[in-house]
């Protein structure tokens, strides 16, 4: 016999998932009940958002879809803030929820919260499951709409009588039939055709590169484009590592927090192709200024994203690896070679200065150091604030990937994604860094680290305070300091030993090489503490 | 500028409410809101009324378009269709005054439904202009309730429509 919770199991195997993190409670208990039949590796969390995080962290690296399940009520409602991450960022997850007795849906008895009502607006879609035999085609087309156009989290909750009910007759259904949803891919070829006409026209082209080209594993025919043609490459932050960081044709991330010589590049450029990118205010603050004496052209599989902040001269709807495809396979007739002269002599001018505190860890220096110590496709998990700033300026990308929370901003990411990271990538290195506010807001995963002995690396950049905050209180309130104080925080040291971990304490430069190798030469999970300057800015 | 947005949705529970969040989530007005099954059980259409700049027309048809349960979206405007709305209104009358409104009733092609010693209910089913404009005559004697549907719209049949 076959109940609901056997079939969601079954489901899973037929996606080829290899694990599900989760935090289990009655409601979901009939599927971990199943799941102990299942090769299918579960893995506790110490908190529910972290089983989101965590899953990110193997879909970004896997390419695959990420799956977390929980429990009902406050277990789905500790989820939310990791599905409007992944929402943010068009990562694919499928999230599951238990839920309570579906006759009692509506009268508020124990641990019951409308979590499909709750997550509208962060998930791609969602289903509340009310009949067992819709289990295979719900799962099935669930998987589908994470992984396919724009991608991004599915929420299934299922009533705990839905799971334990008999299920008539099992199949897996081999395709889905959806007449509501059917992405667009390929690119339209007569808009295809005006983009290589334009390239042959312009002097100053420059191609902008989002998230949406590592979502769509279009790196590497990007990169094929642009090397053939000379074109020269810009990314927002969720694009960096579409490009090696050293690559020449590569000029650095823009907006805010970008390079300046990149920001030039944008506004200097006589053609712009955003591709994969939202156009949103961190990258691109005045959008107007991208549409203004020259050309745009958005290129996404979203076309809703087209259009909504910036209007293009010409719309691409499609994907990233698609289009680069297409448009590699037409003559492009187009020299640029002064242009790249110019941003050279931009990137030479132009490198930011910045303000050394000596007998301290300086994290520019220490994190260009970290990058050339790390393996060429190490996974680099930046969390959010000025480790994040400092991050995206200083890490060096070879052919690893570097990954964050772009969109959401959402601390304490870091950890939880590395170790959703490291355990579908065992033999690449991965490495967390995170602030000590961000650390500790994930911290508890520590544990989680040591229980299914995760050997990623944390370095915690450490300088007492909520440092971007304090940074954006410096500038506009003249140095009134408001709750960024982080005094009372534990000595992480004797939290990692705590957790039976080693921890590097680095106070100053002085043997900052040895301590990043032996750091990275460490075979078990290992956390590593910079003590930066408590005043030192992006 | 003032659209109409015709809106084919799959007829399940919680599309409503996605769709009204939405418009809610996104800043997007809704001037009005009607919805009911179509010829088909599966499937529910709803009318809805909307004033936005160029920008927003274009957001709110790609995110309406964006969103699963939805089948597909005509927008249009109001020349170019025909648009009516319901409504029933029920107003207190006496010996006075009771003609007057009947003569309004007659001019606005509105009807008297129901009808008691001291109150009647009229109804009438016209286009958004015409219904404010009987709103207006009434308000003169004493409204006790209103109810409307909003506007419902179809494009107006064209010979190139099959």
């Amino acid at each position: 016999m076959m109940i609901g919770a056997d079939a969601m199991v079954k489901c899973l195997e037929e996606e080829h998932v290899s694990m599900v993190f989760g935090y289990p409670g009655v409601a979901i208990c009939p599927f971990y009940n199943s799941i102990l039949e299942s090769d299918i590796r579960t893995i506790l969390v110490r908190t529910e958002q972290n089983a989101a995080h965590a899953a990110s962290g193997v879909a970004r690296t896997t390419g695959g879809v990420g799956v977390c399940a929980v429990t009902s009520g406050p277990g789905a409602t500790n989820l939310i803030t990791g599905i409007a991450t992944a929402f943010a960022d068009s990562i694919p997850l499928v999230c599951i929820t238990g839920q309570v007795n579906s006759e009692l849906l509506g009268s508020d008895v124990f641990q019951e919260a409308d979590i499909t009502g709750a997550v509208e607006s962060f998930v791609k879609y969602s289903y509340l499951v009310r009949d067992v035999n819709d289990i295979p085609r719900i799962f099935k087309e669930a998987f589908h709409i994470a992984s396919t156009g724009r991608k991004g989290p599915v929420l299934i909750d299922v009533p705990i009588n839905v799971q334990n009910a008999r299920i008539d007759k099992w199949s897996y259904p081999e395709s889905v039939s959806l007449r509501t949803y059917k992405p667009t891919v390929k690119g339209n070829m007569v808009q295809i055709k005006k983009v290589v006409r334009e390239l042959a026209k312009a002097k100053r082209p420059l191609i902008c590169a989002g998230g949406g080209v590592h979502l769509s594993e279009a790196q590497e025919s990007l990169r094929s484009f642009v090397e053939t043609y000379r074109i020269p490459v810009v990314s927002t932050m969720m694009g960096i590592g579409v490009m090696p960081t050293e690559h020449p044709l590569y000029y650095g991330m823009v907006g805010n927090n970008g390079k300046p010589f990149a920001n030039r590049a944008i506004n200097e450029s006589d053609l712009l192709i955003m591709v994969g990118a939202r156009v949103a205010d961190r990258a691109v603050n005045q959008p107007d200024l991208i549409t203004k004496d020259k050309i745009l052209v958005h290129i996404d599989v979203d076309p809703a994203e087209i259009g909504k902040n910036a209007g293009p001269t010409i719309p691409l709807v499609g994907d990233a690896k698609h289009i680069f495809e297409d448009l590699s396979a037409q003559d492009i007739t187009g020299e640029y070679g002064e242009w790249l002269k110019l941003l050279e002599s931009y990137r030479e001018r132009m490198q930011p200065r910045r303000e050394e505190y000596a007998g301290h860890v300086d994290p520019a220096c220490f994190i260009r150091l970290l990058s050339e110590e790390m393996e060429e496709d190490a996974v680099y998990v930046a969390d959010v604030g000025q480790n994040q700033i400092w991050s995206c300026a200083y890490h060096i990308v070879k052919k690893g990937q570097f990954l964050t929370s772009g969109g959401m901003g959402t601390m304490g990411y870091s950890i939880p994604a590395a170790v959703g990271a490291k355990l579908a990538n065992p033999h690449r290195q991965v490495v967390a860094v995170c602030g000590d506010g961000s650390f500790q807001m994930s911290m508890m995963e520590l544990a989680t680290m040591r229980q299914h002995d995760v050997a990623a690396k944390i370095i915690v950049l450490k300088n007492n305070y909520l440092g971007m905050v304090r940074q954006y209180q410096h500038f506009t309130y003249d140095d009134r300091y408001s709750v960024v104080d982080l005094s009372g925080s534990p000595d992480i040291a004797k939290i990692a030993a705590a957790y039976d971990m080693d921890c590097i304490v680095l106070q100053n430069m002085e043997h900052a090489k040895d301590a990043i190798r032996t750091f990275l030469n460490a075979k078990e999970p290992i956390l590593m503490v910079c003590e930066i300057h408590p005043m030192d800015l992006v | 500028m003032k659209k109409i947005y015709s809106v084919l949705v799959e007829n399940r529970s919680g599309v409503l409410s996605k769709v009204a969040g939405l418009f809610s989530r996104r800043c997007f007005n809704i001037d009005s809101l009607a919805v009911g099954e179509t010829d088909d059980p599966a499937v529910s259409c709803m009318t809805i009324v909307s004033t936005g700049d160029k920008r927003t027309v274009e957001q709110i048809e790609k995110q309406l378009n964006k969103k699963l349960d939805v089948i597909k979206v005509k927008t249009f405007d109001e020349p170019h269709s025909i648009s009516r709305e319901l409504m029933l209104v029920k107003v207190k009358y006496n010996k006075s005054n009771r003609r007057d409104i009947m003569e309004t009733c007659d001019i606005l092609n509105a009807q008297i439904v129901d009808m008691s010693k001291t109150m009647m209910t009229i109804q009438i089913c016209d286009e958004p202009d015409r219904i404010n404009l009987l709103i207006q005559m009434l308000q003169t004697i004493s409204i006790v309730e209103v109810a409307r549907t909003g506007t419902l719209a179809l494009p107006k049949c064209m010979e190139s429509e099959n």
